[in-house]
């Protein structure tokens, strides 16, 4: 029954895979010349002592934990509202839906014009409500930037952790609340002993996917601000794209996909054992 | 319950018929497409979408010269700038493209690496007298060529005449960086505009452009004798001094540092700004009352004098040259010849200017842009090059980061050119 | 707090909540339907002077859209068959993990989801040589082939975690009716996944719809150019016609969010079977 499935995948990725992991030791410059010198590991070396490397990689963190962390918040809040028996909830589910079903191209360019210094519609707002009174740059320091990235970023996916939280709201028993209210629990008691016990095994799922996305962010910013500004939003995929593709420093950028896999993967390690006490849990 | 499973049936169907149509409809599109034109030799030629010639005016050339040449089919592909050159890196090995336009930074890096073609062998000797000096050396690395320049290009300088006059000042008062600055300070005053100086320095290769210009200003180079970046001494430092000055003074949109070429051509395009620097094709847009309002109200100067009296603009001409896996070699050279020889390059000069010496004295010519023509021949006469190296990516790359942490304060000046100038080392 | 207020916090916060996600998009329909000189004008309008329908016109009629049109159809083609691809083998496997003991099955969930992590970045030049020997490059084939390989693992561990919470009284109950396994995950697992089904479909539509990079790369001319390289294109260095990006945006939203409208209702009845079931 597995058989499918590994050829769709495997079938397309081995090769890559591989040839990556061979690139990744050697010293390739030229995509005309994918077979070059073996230089061992000294192009994970490389990486390891460029300080542009580790700097990207604590902007990626960066970019990592607080988004995923305002995206699980507001997407547990979303989903409870989504779940309440509220009259027109079939219409804010389909307004929670566009965003999410907005291309990230446009999203990106959608956020940019947004945040437009000049023309935007951000500063367009806040001077006409007095707010502010002169235009903003709000892409135009690096950690300011990287929060506009992570605003963008966020009403994209919120919708998505939401849905993927409802799905297993939804699970849940209506008899286990009204057991808990004949009990006498409060709100939050039943959040913390009810809801979010029985929600480990959605909420751990869409900590592992927003993980592995958030790592690898690379569209929305690759539109918005290309990396800059002073390579504030330079997240580690752009990093390694810069050097791979643009800089052609295969080598060098094999070596540094490979360690974005690991970081990943450790993440993901790290975070499944803190599950795995749960029963629900796959693993 | 089996309700939902016909209807999640009849879901999976409409997919599925979707997806059929779709794919069929696709591949008697391509049979078409591949089919009837049997012996036609297809050539497969990699442009870039809206600078320059438009898409519509090389469409036209390539009209032309199917016309003249009925045995050859060219099957012309757009991508943005951004895309041009990652494009042309990934489809090298496979070398399916046969013509690809490249920017006059890349020569070194696609000569060494062999993704480009050397066609100094096929250059006609009369081309290096016919050809303008600005245009011929766009595509040489190393004494070879490795492509045909279609147009000499630099950033001209654009300014708001209505706003110039209305201070009392004219053309004259902007032959210089000083002149400029002093008639911005009363445009500033007079509160005509709130920030008179726009800017392309977002963290892009546009913010390398603008820089050397400023940088040739002062009498700077961005590499030293032996070709390494050399941007964090003498002109180098004093360039971005003056940049991050005219920010500070209020005299430059803080928003530059997230301007591309074409932010900068709409606040001009607004009025919201006296000042600008801008490519060849920025002046044909102004003069679109669709999307400017300062249709004829804009001249064009070359770029102003520095403390030393230099002008230099940027180089920013680019070429056709013939990838490398190309199969038709031939028919490929006998498209680059047609499109960038004075034929075809006269009838277009508000996208780019042409190559060649003899149209900018023909009237018939001359006629078609007057405000370029005029300006064109001062502003060309000398160009700051970018560095003509291998990893200039990678150096180009550090460049723009550490313009930027200067620029924004972030870090101080020197601190950060001496760091750009140590990554590219580094790289 | 009474019952009542409660309602009305309610509401608010939802009526809240709606407009802050709604709000940018519907920035970007007005935008859609404005003049450029309008949407560069300061102070903002923020209701189109006039009703300004030309960029969908030109979008659908004229010569200059015909290149957007392709991209919607490869994209509608590659996003549909991906889903189909994808759910196929998705659920034979997902089902796999979740119902089956067999060997190394932690290893090879784990090899599944290792790929997931996969920078596309890494996999690009390789993909590109495989896609050309395969004559597949700039083709929607070749496209729905690398973009299925990137939502399988996806759709397989979404859905493994789905059947894991389905009982499995009620398929037991199924072989002992003398269903064989497969009959019994088509004719019981699957109808009471229906809300991971959908949502895995609704996951594997977005996921190809959206992909940028891979299209970005491999796709050369109208056969295989998708919407988002498309709209990248409207966007670039010198000219960026922010309501063109708009118009395209707009539509290019529309497939999916007409798809997961109707998904979603789909994911509200699953949970009233469910509810009822339990």
């Amino acid at each position: 029954m597995l058989l499918p499935a590994a050829i769709v995948v495997f079938g397309v990725i081995v090769y890559p895979i591989v040839r990556t992991g061979v690139t990744s030791v050697e010293n390739v410059t030229s995509v005309m010349e994918p077979n070059a010198e073996f230089v061992g590991l000294s192009n994970y070396a490389k990486v390891g002592k460029n300080p542009a490397f580790w700097s990207s990689m604590n902007r990626t963190l960066y970019f990592t934990v607080v988004s995923t962390a305002i995206e699980l918040v507001l997407g547990l809040a979303l989903a409870g509202l989504l779940n309440a028996r509220i009259r027109g909830r079939w219409l804010l589910r389909t307004i929670v839906v566009i965003p999410w079903a907005v291309p990230t191209v446009v999203s990106g360019a959608l956020w940019k014009g947004i945040f437009n210094p000049q023309f935007g519609s951000l500063n367009a707002i806040l001077t006409q409500l007095g707010l502010i009174s002169e235009d903003k740059i709000w892409l135009g320091s690096p950690l300011l930037a990287m929060n506009m990235v992570i605003v963008a970023d966020v009403w994209k996916t919120v919708p998505v952790v939401a849905f993927m939280l409802l799905a297993g709201l939804t699970s849940i028993p209506q008899e286990t609340y009204e057991a808990a209210r004949i009990d006498g629990a409060g709100a939050i008691r039943t959040l913390r002993s009810i809801t979010l016990p029985l929600l480990v095994p959605s909420i751990s799922i869409v900590m592992i996917y927003r993980i592995i996305e958030a790592f690898k962010v690379f569209d929305v910013i690759y539109i918005m601000t290309g990396g800059g500004p002073a390579d504030g939003t330079k997240t580690i995929a752009l990093y390694t794209y810069y050097t791979a593709i643009r800089d052609q420093r295969y080598g060098v950028g094999s070596a540094l996909a490979y360690m974005i896999v690991t970081a990943i993967a450790i993440l993901s390690a790290l975070y499944l054992r803190a599950l795995r006490r749960s029963e629900m849990s796959l693993l | 319950m089996r309700i939902h499973t016909k209807k999640g049936v009849a879901l999976i169907a409409a997919l599925a018929t979707m997806a059929l149509v779709g794919s069929a409809g696709l591949s008697a599109c391509s049979k078409s497409d591949g089919g009837g034109d049997g012996g036609k030799t297809e050539l497969n030629a990699l442009f870039m979408k809206q600078a320059g010639y438009s898409e519509e005016q090389i469409n036209s050339m390539i009209e032309a010269f199917e016309a003249d040449n009925p045995d050859i089919k060219i099957n012309a592909q757009y991508v943005a700038f951004e895309a041009l050159h990652d494009k042309i890196v990934t489809a090298a090995p496979a070398g399916t493209l046969d013509i690809v336009l490249i920017d006059v930074i890349w020569p070194a890096e696609f000569a060494t690496k062999g993704i480009v073609l050397d066609v100094t062998d096929r250059y006609p000797d009369s081309w290096a007298e016919d050809m303008l000096g600005g245009a011929y050396h766009t595509a040489e690395f190393e004494g070879k060529m490795w492509g045909v320049p279609w147009g000499p290009s630099t950033k001209y300088f654009y300014y708001n005449q209505e706003m110039v006059e209305a201070v009392g000042a004219t053309a004259a008062d902007l032959d210089t960086w000083d002149g400029v600055l002093a008639v911005a300070q009363k445009i500033k005053d007079a509160g005509l505009v709130q920030y008179p100086l726009a800017w392309s320095l977002k963290q892009e290769e546009a913010s390398v452009c603008d820089y050397g210009q400023i940088l040739g200003s002062f009498g700077g180079q961005f590499t030293d004798a032996d070709g390494n970046l050399a941007v964090n001494q003498g002109a180098g430092i004093q360039a971005v001094e003056w940049l991050k000055a005219t920010i500070d003074d209020g005299l430059s949109n803080p928003g530059s540092l997230v301007f591309l070429e074409d932010d900068v051509h709409k606040t001009m395009a607004q009025g919201e700004a006296a000042f600008a620097l801008n490519w060849e094709d920025s002046f044909d847009g102004l003069q679109d009352a669709e999307s400017s309002n300062v249709v004829g109200k804009i001249g064009l100067l070359p770029t102003p004098k520095g403390p030393g009296g230099d002008r230099p603009g940027i180089n920013g001409a680019m070429a056709l040259s013939i990838g490398t896996g190309s199969k038709h070699v031939e028919e490929a050279w006998k498209f680059i010849e047609y499109v960038t020889g004075p034929g075809e390059q006269n009838k277009y000069p508000t996208g780019w200017l042409p190559n060649w010496k003899a149209s900018y004295t023909d009237e018939a010519i001359t006629s078609l842009a007057p405000e370029l023509f005029a300006a064109a021949p001062e502003a060309l006469a000398t160009l700051i090059l970018r560095p003509t190296v291998v990893n200039y990516q990678a150096a180009s790359d550090a460049l723009q980061a550490q313009l930027q942490a200067a620029l924004s304060g972030a870090k101080p000046i020197q601190e950060a050119m001496d760091a750009a100038v140590a990554a590219a080392a580094a790289e | 707090m009474s019952r009542r207020t409660k309602k009305v916090m309610i509401y608010l916060t939802a009526v809240f909540a709606g407009f802050l996600l709604l709000a940018p998009f519907g920035w970007m329909v007005l935008a859609s339907f404005q003049t450029q000189a309008e949407l560069v004008a300061r102070p903002l309008p923020w209701v189109p002077g006039k009703f300004y329908p030309d960029r969908y016109i030109d979008i659908f009629t004229s010569a200059a859209g015909k290149d957007f049109r392709a991209a919607m159809r490869n994209s509608l083609v590659i996003a549909s068959s991906v889903v189909l691809v994808s759910l196929f083998v998705g659920t034979l496997g997902g089902y796999a993990f979740a119902r089956l003991r067999f060997k190394f099955r932690r290893a090879i969930l784990m090899t599944f989801l290792f790929t997931y992590m996969l920078p596309q970045v890494a996999l690009l030049v390789p993909l590109y040589m495989i896609l050309y020997n395969i004559g597949l490059l700039d083709s929607v084939m070749g496209l729905i082939l690398v973009d299925c390989s990137l939502v399988v693992p996806f759709v397989l561990w979404t859905l493994s975690n789905y059947f894991i919470t389905v009982p499995l009284e009620i398929e037991e109950s199924a072989w002992i009716d003398g269903a064989s396994r497969l009959k019994a995950l088509w004719h019981v697992v699957l109808p009471s996944a229906r809300p991971g089904i959908f949502a895995a479909a609704m996951f594997a539509f977005l996921l190809a719809w959206d992909e940028f990079m891979y299209a970005l790369i491999f796709s050369n001319s109208n056969a295989s150019k998708t919407v988002p390289v498309a709209i990248s294109e409207f966007a670039g260095r010198y000219i960026t016609d922010f309501g063109k990006v708009a118009a395209g945006g707009v539509l290019a939203a529309l497939p999916p969010v007409i798809l997961a409208a109707i998904f979603q209702r789909y994911v509200t009845s699953g949970l009233v079977a469910g509810a009822v079931k339990a």
